[in-house]
């Protein structure tokens, strides 16, 4: 729990640096449409319509669609102008809820105009005021209740979804959150939840303050509340400076997927490089899949630990299954390396499969021990996936190939998958085959007799840039390789998911160990 | 002082003011009396372009109003209408003040016209001017409204039937105060309503209006003698008769 709390004034600070910003060029850009818009009626349709769409994009989808779109203005803008816009952390985190914010003080802006009565309009022009002294006496002071509660709204809404701004790189409290769910850490859920709320009611306040201050014209609350924000845009400001100023040295960007294997091996990652070359590191956790391999296509991550499978089935496309590991490893890292100009640093020397699993006691009752023999019960079964699961190519070749049916068909965090199958509340679920929970919890891992589904050998990926401007970096990790073998990774797993360890201390435990210096298995 | 030439406005098919010549002279009080789409309010508004001509021309002192800026020529001008119009977040000293501040003013001259305005429609300075409109009764707004109006000592001011909201002893309190006034200040004005006893009562001059032309335009004792058309002529009958009546009505039984 204390050590969860440490690092609440970072991830604090990060989230209202991305809810204060978002809220400024949200408004910024919201209230003078909002007036043109009450100029212009016939572009109110499509105006509103627009921030209307927008708004039903699902938030977590509206912030992830950032990053492959940044990453082609990127490459658009170092073909041109040679510049480079990064891609995943604070940029598309920013757009993300800077266009979530804009419908509600855009909608509100123009009913609070439109909502002031007619007849003091006629009387403002009838006075003699311009259009914009309309606008500035009248107009505005009168729609001023109006925008704000637009406003307010916005935060609330902001300061909820910028807990999403995790995913796509940015810190925020999402981090508590996301690694929270995965590491079954409650607490440090709890923590993210309620700093969260906490915040949207402090910010929701102050902007109720603000708008009273002007209303009543009490100077003193209106000075009280600019001073408040004032002093709360500043206190990020300097933590923003101060990581531009610290960051002379770029920070090695260490890429971690949404799940507890991949807390461990960032924080090993970064350990070893902390170790041997004091280069400065950065973790960016709870990374979607594509987003991750996006970020480090562009160049924005330098480092991550990938799948051979995920990038033969996802990135790949290809829908054949050879029936040796090393020809897909092989074919993978030539692809990496001719396409994308990444270079595969090493496997690490463990595979983290794909697989379906039920609990041993279902599975002996039925009969079952392979996929084919659970395609006769799926009918009668429900089955649950992470949430990427079945969207990927691999469960549509697995229900294509064996004619899977499922009663029900469930998404849900993958911490919660094992608990729900646990418990019976599910039949079967997607597993990992590295999960420390599928002998913890009594679990038989199927087989894929028809070989569906592709070798996932955990490899080791680094960025061109890293490779061109680093090797020192590559160089120090490579005996990484072939280090970390399934039973090893089951056991480091086992120890955050089921002894409450931190993705951390496992890190340091694990390299603190004396372990065998591996047998070298430099990339194909 | 004043002189619409031709002045012509249709709205999509229908002509509502047509062809319509009228001259007020300085410090005569005109009214204009019609129904309900005569087009007295849609003249009286293209007289400050609140509506836009769409033909003939509006002199003010010789200068052709379309050669102004709209926001200027509303500033020479007094607009007061039924509605009223106080904004409601400015205090009655604000709302008063709002043409000489437009106008930039300095702030003691300023200070100085709103008590003296809000003396002048009978609302004591120290006890109104800081309080809010919604504080206050029908007519004490719309003698705010009369102030707003003259604040910034217009030539010229137009009202659309200012009293027409009220009940008829405040209404009755009203009419006899700007009356007043504008006999005190010399006031050119043109006053919209369809009140015929308020016609007779305030205006030097009549112009009667009908489907957007004049029909005619005299003193009301000349229109009392002399009516143009029988329009007129029963128009103007119309409340002695009522009078009349309601005197039968209530008289004691049997005698006329």
């Amino acid at each position: 729990m204390s050590d969860q709390l440490a690092l609440l004034p970072g991830y604090l600070a990060a989230h209202l640096q991305l809810t204060l910003v978002a809220l400024f060029l949200g408004t910024a850009v919201s209230l003078p449409l909002g007036i043109w818009v009450t100029r212009h009626p016939r572009a109110e349709a499509v105006v509103l319509g627009l921030a209307g769409m927008i708004q039903t994009i699902p938030s977590l989808a509206l912030l992830a669609v950032m990053v492959p779109l940044l990453a082609l203005a990127s490459a658009a803008s170092v073909r041109a102008f040679g510049v480079d816009i990064p891609s995943i952390g604070y940029l598309p985190a920013i757009i993300g809820l800077t266009l979530y914010s804009v419908l509600p003080i855009l909608r509100n802006t123009v009913t609070g105009i439109r909502g002031v009565d007619p007849a003091i309009i006629e009387a403002a022009r009838g006075v003699g005021m311009t259009a914009r002294e309309q606008l500035r006496i009248v107009e505005l002071p009168l729609a001023l209740p109006v925008i704000v509660a637009g406003i307010r709204t916005a935060t609330v809404w902001v300061v909820g979804i910028a807990t999403l701004s995790t995913p796509v790189g940015a810190a925020s409290l999402g981090n508590y959150i996301f690694s929270g769910l995965q590491t079954r850490n409650l607490a440090a859920v709890l923590i993210g939840c309620v700093a969260a709320a906490a915040l949207a009611l402090g910010l929701d306040g102050l902007v109720r303050m603000l708008e009273i201050g002007v209303r009543t014209r009490r100077r003193a609350i209106v000075y009280g509340a600019v001073g408040m924000l004032a002093a709360l845009s500043l206190a990020t400001a300097a933590t923003v400076v101060r990581d531009w100023v610290g960051a002379s040295a770029r920070p090695v960007t260490i890429g971690a997927k949404t799940f507890t294997e991949q807390y461990i091996l960032s924080e090993i990652l970064a350990e070893e490089i902390g170790r041997t070359t004091a280069r400065p590191t950065r973790i960016v956790s709870s990374l979607g899949s594509t987003v991750a391999f996006d970020a480090l296509v562009s160049g924005a991550l330098d480092l991550y630990v990938d799948y051979t499978g995920t990038i033969w089935a996802t990135i790949m496309k290809r829908r054949d299954v050879p029936p040796d590991p090393a020809i897909v490893l092989a074919e993978v890292s030539r692809y990496l390396t001719d396409t994308h100009g990444i270079t595969m640093v090493g496997a690490l020397g463990f595979e983290n499969a794909y697989a379906l699993a039920m609990r041993d006691e279902a599975a002996g009752r039925l009969g079952i021990t392979t996929i084919s023999d659970l395609a006769a019960h799926a009918p009668n079964l429900v089955m649950a996936g992470d949430y990427e699961f079945f969207s990927r190519p691999e469960w549509t070749r697995l229900a294509d190939t064996y004619g899977l049916r499922f009663r029900d068909r469930r998404s849900m965090d993958a911490s919660l998958m094992y608990a729900a199958v646990a418990s019976a509340q599910v039949d079967v679920i997607s597993a990992f085959s590295t999960d420390g929970r599928i002998a913890a919890l009594g679990l038989t891992v199927l087989t894929d007799d028809r070989h569906v589904i592709p070798p996932y050998d955990a490899v080791l990926l680094a960025s061109a840039r890293l490779a061109r401007e680093a090797p020192d970096v590559l160089a120090a990790l490579r005996p990484l390789a072939g280090r970390i073998g399934a039973d090893t990774m089951r056991h480091l797993n086992a120890e955050v998911d089921q002894q409450g360890a931190s993705p951390h201390a496992v890190a340091e435990g694990f390299l603190a160990r004396p372990g065998e210096r591996p047998t070298l298995s430099p990339a194909p | 002082m004043l002189r619409l030439v031709a002045l012509r406005k249709r709205f999509g098919a229908t002509v509502v003011v047509d062809g319509l010549d009228l001259t007020v002279d300085r410090g005569e009080r005109v009214v204009l009396l019609g129904g309900s789409g005569s087009g007295k309010t849609t003249t009286l508004k293209m007289v400050n372009r609140l509506i836009e001509p769409d033909g003939g021309r509006v002199e003010i002192d010789g200068t052709d109003a379309a050669t102004l800026a709209p926001h200027e020529l509303r500033r020479r001008i007094g607009y007061c209408f039924q509605q009223v119009g106080l904004f409601p977040h400015l205090t009655v000293g604000e709302n008063v003040a709002i043409t000489p501040r437009l106008l930039e003013w300095e702030p003691a001259r300023i200070a100085a016209r709103i008590d003296e305005l809000l003396d002048l429609v009978e609302l004591p300075p120290t006890e109104f001017r800081d309080r809010l409109p919604a504080s206050l009764s029908g007519g004490q707004q719309q003698r705010v409204g009369v102030a707003r109006a003259l604040a910034a000592a217009p030539s010229l001011v137009l009202l659309d039937e200012p009293f027409g909201a009220l009940d008829p002893l405040t209404r009755d309190r009203l009419q006899q105060s700007f009356l007043a006034i504008a006999r005190r200040l010399a006031l050119t004005a043109i006053f919209v309503t369809h009140d015929m006893l308020e016609a007779l009562l305030i205006g030097d001059r009549i112009a009667v209006m009908r489907d957007g032309r004049l029909e005619q335009i005299g003193t009301p004792a000349e229109l009392l003698t002399h009516p143009a058309s029988e329009y007129v002529r029963t128009l103007l009958a119309t409340p002695f008769q009522q009078i009349e009546r309601v005197r039968r009505a209530t008289a004691p039984d049997g005698t006329p």
